[in-house]
């Protein structure tokens, strides 16, 4: 006879669910007592915003569909009846808009520091992996979010991305014209795009589950890339991280909100409010921002192929990144050479994004060229050598002595 | 969930006469200002539902009831519904005024339903559960009593738009209207 598994908890409401459902044990031990290591900065942070962030655009994305017409005759017209007529339309559709943007500004912050960290390296990999597919999932979701408007923009931005698959050789435009539902950009296919960016969301969130549950089975890095030793190097997750996520959460609404409410379409192109036109492409056409490095990586190759099989695998890279980097150590802070070529990295995307908004020609293009090739140089070069080469700084014996300075007052911290 | 949540080794506990601490406090004050944070971002979604302006513009209409001849009914759409208007005879006025009010199920006086005689307004749903009763042409079965019969559930309505028989509970509503000349109206 199978018996209720006994619960802890006092509340009779609480401990009858929980012996049966143990949802509050598994809360309690993975939200509450949870150990994380005592010196996790504000960049740890990132995570919890990227979540939130999807939590946010889920809930707009929602009330927004209930206003939005998926028709070409009717989608450009509904945003702007959204935006005129509906109450709170306005503040819906900047907060999705800007809401996109902001979400991957917290995603690539949370990025460069798992790249800065070390992040990706055993036992993490599949951590990693989880992350960067979702990664790949985001960037489809806001790519068919973006023509949802059929604004030009929208719609050649559709006609350019779709078009890519046309590259391959002899299913490329079979695939073209499957995405489509049709010989061009039209109907079916803003339909299409519609009900994927409605489902891709939940699906990011299962995505997001199991990169958290990946997660806490190892438990996270930190800024010193070595594993906690024992209760002296770790602090119960709340309140400590709640608190400081929740703090950092708070400030980084602040940004959000003065975008929503003080510069709604900085991100946006004027273009996009312009309905679409099939028969007119716009002198200029690029991207939303966060397509901007790859879109450079597209350009930069002579080669439609190339260009498509470059950008591709720029993010594909990211997919065995934990096997490219040969170093046993974790964090950039013990590596003085690498900590150098991590910052030419960053600095080489924000030249690309750069490049990318700029037309591809003259100098723009051989800049791109350039931050191309140490792109891929950094990756499948620089990582692999460097971990045999560099001599890293010596490790310290725990967290708890590194960040009590020679922890003469390292004793565990008191049962929560 | 208090003691879970407390975290250790400070000095919050520091009771003071009546057994409720310092962080007691702080915690029932942030989540009072949590809560009305929430509900403040929760109304703008919330908001979003309601009718929009372009909804709300389509609230009142104009109706000329000039071509209506004595004897015929017109129904007009308003706010997405049927809004009946009757142009009663003498014998349909005659009948809706001689009712024993005693005997209606929903009183209310032949005056009260209109504001000339000859033009009976009333919204065309059925009080019951929502269908819109026959009626309004001369072949559609009226009922009992020269009004409207609704066929869903068997709801007979007089020539004031008053409920007779069956299962509805009321009479049928009369919309918002004005008299802008002899023989136009405006609805809402």
């Amino acid at each position: 006879m199978a018996q209720a598994q006994a619960s802890k908890f006092k509340n009779p409401l609480v401990n009858w669910i929980d012996s049966r459902l143990p949802i509050f044990t598994m809360l309690d031990h993975e939200y509450n007592h949870y150990p994380m290591p005592r010196n996790v900065n504000y960049l740890w942070a990132f995570g919890a915003i990227a979540g939130i962030m999807l939590v946010v655009m889920i809930a707009t994305g929602l009330f927004l569909a209930m206003q939005y017409s998926s028709h070409t005759s009717l989608a450009f017209d509904s945003v702007e009846r959204i935006m005129r007529d509906v109450n709170y339309g306005w503040l819906l559709r900047y907060v999705h808009a800007n809401g996109a943007s902001m979400f991957f500004i917290a995603v690539y912050i949370h990025m460069f520091r798992g790249l800065y960290y070390g992040s990706y390296k055993a036992p993490r990999e599949i951590l990693w992996i989880l992350g960067v597919i979702i990664f790949l999932v985001m960037m489809g979701t806001a790519f068919m979010g973006y023509v949802l408007p059929w604004g030009q923009m929208s719609f050649w931005g559709a006609t350019v991305i779709t078009n890519l698959f046309s590259a391959f050789p002899i299913v490329g435009d079979p695939i073209v014209t499957l995405l489509w539902g049709g010989f061009s950009v039209d109907n079916p296919t803003l339909n299409r795009f519609f009900a994927l960016h409605f489902l891709l969301p939940f699906v990011l969130l299962g995505l997001v589950i199991l990169h958290t549950a990946a997660l806490h089975v190892c438990g996270s890095n930190n800024p010193l890339g070595i594993e906690p030793k024992g209760p002296q190097d770790t602090v119960p997750f709340n309140p400590y991280v709640t608190l400081k996520d929740g703090f950092a959460v708070v400030v980084f609404f602040i940004v959000f909100a003065a975008f929503v409410f003080f510069m709604p379409n900085y991100m946006g192109h004027p273009d996009n409010y312009i309905p679409a036109n099939p028969l007119v492409t716009p002198a200029h056409i690029v991207p939303e921002w966060y397509f901007l490095p790859f879109y450079a990586i597209l350009r930069a190759i002579p080669d439609k192929l190339g260009g498509v099989i470059a950008m591709f695998g720029s993010i594909a890279l990211l997919l065995v990144l934990p096997w490219l980097d040969t170093s046993k150590v974790r964090s950039c802070k013990f590596r003085p050479i690498y900590r150098q070529f991590f910052w030419i990295l960053a600095i080489d995307g924000l030249v690309l994004g750069y490049a990318g908004a700029m037309p591809a020609e003259g100098s723009w293009l051989l800049i791109a060229r350039i931050g191309t090739f140490y792109y891929f140089f950094h990756f499948l070069v620089l990582l692999p050598v460097l971990g045999k080469l560099e001599r890293p700084l010596p490790l310290p014996n725990s967290i708890s002595e590194a960040v009590l300075k020679g922890g003469a007052h390292a004793k565990p911290m008191e049962k929560a | 969930m208090a003691q879970t949540t407390h975290p250790p080794g400070t000095g919050g506990h520091a009771a003071s006469g009546d057994g409720s601490t310092r962080r007691d406090f702080l915690y029932l004050a942030t989540g009072a200002v949590g809560v009305v944070g929430a509900a403040s971002a929760a109304w703008p979604f919330i908001s979003s539902m309601n009718p929009a302006a372009d909804t709300l513009a389509l609230a009142s209409i104009d109706v000329d009831l000039a071509p209506v001849a004595e004897g015929q009914a017109i129904t007009v759409t308003w706010r997405g519904k049927p809004v009946f208007v009757r142009h009663r005879n003498a014998k349909e006025i005659e009948e809706a005024k001689t009712v024993n009010l005693g005997d209606l199920r929903d009183p209310a006086s032949d005056e009260s339903r209109v504001k000339k005689p000859e033009w009976l307004i009333v919204v065309g749903i059925c009080t019951h559960l929502g269908c819109v009763p026959l009626g309004q042409k001369v072949t559609d079965p009226r009922g009992d009593f020269d009004g409207w019969f609704c066929p869903c559930h068997g709801s007979h309505y007089d020539t004031a738009g008053r409920i007779r028989k069956g299962p509805a509970p009321a009479n049928l509503v009369l919309p918002p209207y004005a008299f802008t000349s002899d023989t136009k109206i405006r609805l809402g």
